[in-house]
């Protein structure tokens, strides 16, 4: 019952963040999403899922999100040159239309009839099952993933500094001398 | 019955300290600052040391009237406040002030409260943006670049702990906590309180809402009860952030008779951790934005690392 509502909570704020005028309020939105599908991990009983769920996406990621858009353009109000053109709303809502079929198709498909296991002191999805899943069987994807995330990162600082850049003399001056 | 009583019982005691608190602190900070800096202030209303100035401001919060810019947007304008406090009053929940003295105990506690936290700064992005004005945009902006810098020390320090107590939950590390932790945890312990400075912006960090160049940053267009939610935010803050260090790094409850009078050690070591806060906001002048920035990534974040890599080294030596 209360999973439900919380969907619908996701659902709807999830659609408003793509329908709504107002360039801010979409982000703000997409909290209440965020919010709502972190209330369906706790449901499932997904905790430690559903607490890093907040802290990265609601705590980081939209306060990154809105301090890009402060920084760049915020208007209060409206935006209405916002709105893609009619094609290209279609694609997009067929191309969403589409994926969830396909995840929904496959998730039921795969957990029909699953039930979780409350009565053991470690329920699935408690921090210790996470961390021996992770540290356990899927040690190698682990370190794999964090050794992409490392490589994204020490690109960004490469691309955001100029003095290690290959090509130190920056642009507007290279004519003069 | 019984169980749905307790439940109430808990909720009303917690919410019963998130009234108290912050507003000792807040009236400890007006006395302390007014006697270290020897300018006294109010000293007359209700006769010892001007006590009842707290209530007459209390009023006078309440009648003022409740502007909104013509050219805001009124809807998260009004919003802004109630979620820059009610994340400190869900927090408040989970944190353990006496041996089973707990609101909620949760496994995942130390998760709980740091993601919690993390949201609170929705509130001062929302109002600063929505006040078109100029001066609370710019406090927005501060706000925000802030919180990314110090998140990450933040988080990073209180992992350490985590791992050196080997569980998620605050009752739990405060159970495994022994004094040499201390020494052990020194490090973690200053970062964690200075990050946590830092998010609250309190002074030294108080870029976001430098009076003498940006007014009052985000809170520029507040007046009258909506002002003072932020303000209750700020020392509620204050309380949390006292609260959750007390936790992790000083023991919680721990010292003589701890059994009966554990809950006095932990309001007693929040108390004195709330008057460091003030005594710094005296002491120290404000950082500029690019020293701000320094601190975190070139001070904090490798200090925070090198504890972690500590914790780690000295929990395989001992087990």
């Amino acid at each position: 019952m209360l999973f439900a509502l919380l969907g619908v909570v996701a659902v709807g704020s999830g659609v408003l963040v793509v329908t709504t005028r107002h360039l801010v309020h979409a982000a703000l939105w997409l909290v209440l999403t965020l919010g709502a599908v972190a209330g369906c991990f706790l449901l499932l009983s997904a905790e430690f899922v559903a607490w890093v769920q907040v802290l990265i996406y609601v705590g980081a990621v939209v306060v990154l999100l809105l301090f890009g858009l402060m920084l760049t353009r915020a208007p209060i109000g409206a935006s209405d040159e916002l709105d893609s053109s009619r094609g290209q709303q279609v694609a997009a809502a067929v191309t969403a239309a589409a994926v969830a079929g396909v995840l929904v198709a496959s998730l039921v498909d795969s957990f029909r009839g699953a039930r979780i296991d409350l009565s053991g002191d470690h329920v699935a999805g408690s921090a210790r099952q996470a961390g021996e899943a992770i540290f356990g069987s899927w040690v190698l994807p682990f370190e794999v993933l964090s050794l992409l995330l490392l490589a994204a990162l020490v690109g960004a600082i490469v691309l955001s500094r100029r003095d290690i850049s290959p090509d130190p003399v920056p642009l507007d001056t290279r004519s003069g001398d | 019955m019984i169980d749905v009583l307790e439940g109430a019982l808990r909720v009303l005691l917690v919410l019963g300290a998130f009234l108290v608190l912050p507003l000792v602190v807040g009236q400890t900070e007006h006395k302390a600052m007014a006697h270290m800096q020897s300018r006294l202030g109010p000293m007359y209303a209700g006769g010892f040391h001007g006590w009842a100035q707290l209530v007459a401001d209390g009023v006078k919060f309440a009648q003022k009237e409740d502007i909104v810019p013509a050219a805001a947007d009124a809807t998260v304008f009004k919003l802004a406040p109630a979620v820059a406090l009610i994340p400190y009053l869900v927090v408040l929940v989970a944190i353990p002030v006496g041996p089973g003295l707990v609101a909620q105990d949760l496994d995942l506690g130390l998760f709980f409260v740091v993601a919690v936290m993390g949201v609170g700064v929705l509130g001062s992005l929302m109002a600063g943006w929505a006040s078109a004005n100029k001066f609370s945009l710019l406090g927005g902006l501060r706000t925000a670049a802030q919180l990314m810098a110090y998140e990450l020390p933040f988080l990073l320090a209180a992992a350490s702990v985590a791992m050196a107590a080997g569980t998620l939950s605050l009752s739990g590390i405060v159970q495994q906590w022994q004094p040499w932790w201390l020494l052990w945890q020194l490090p973690g312990a200053v970062v964690f309180f200075v990050a946590g400075l830092a998010e609250l912006q309190r002074p030294p960090f108080d870029m976001p809402v430098a009076d003498s160049e940006i007014i009052f940053g985000a809170y520029t267009e507040y007046t009258g009860l909506r002002f003072a939610l932020f303000l209750l935010a700020e020392y509620a803050g204050i309380v949390v952030l006292c609260a959750l260090t007390t936790v992790l790094f000083l023991g919680g409850w721990h010292g003589p008779y701890a059994e009966s009078l554990g809950w006095l050690w932990t309001l007693i070591k929040t108390m004195v951790l709330a008057f460091v806060v003030i005594w710094l906001r005296v002491s120290y002048p404000r950082l500029r934005e690019d020293q701000l920035q320094r601190l975190s990534w070139q001070g904090l974040v490798p200090v925070a690392l090198l504890q972690l890599a500590l914790t780690g080294v000295v929990e395989v030596l001992i087990t």
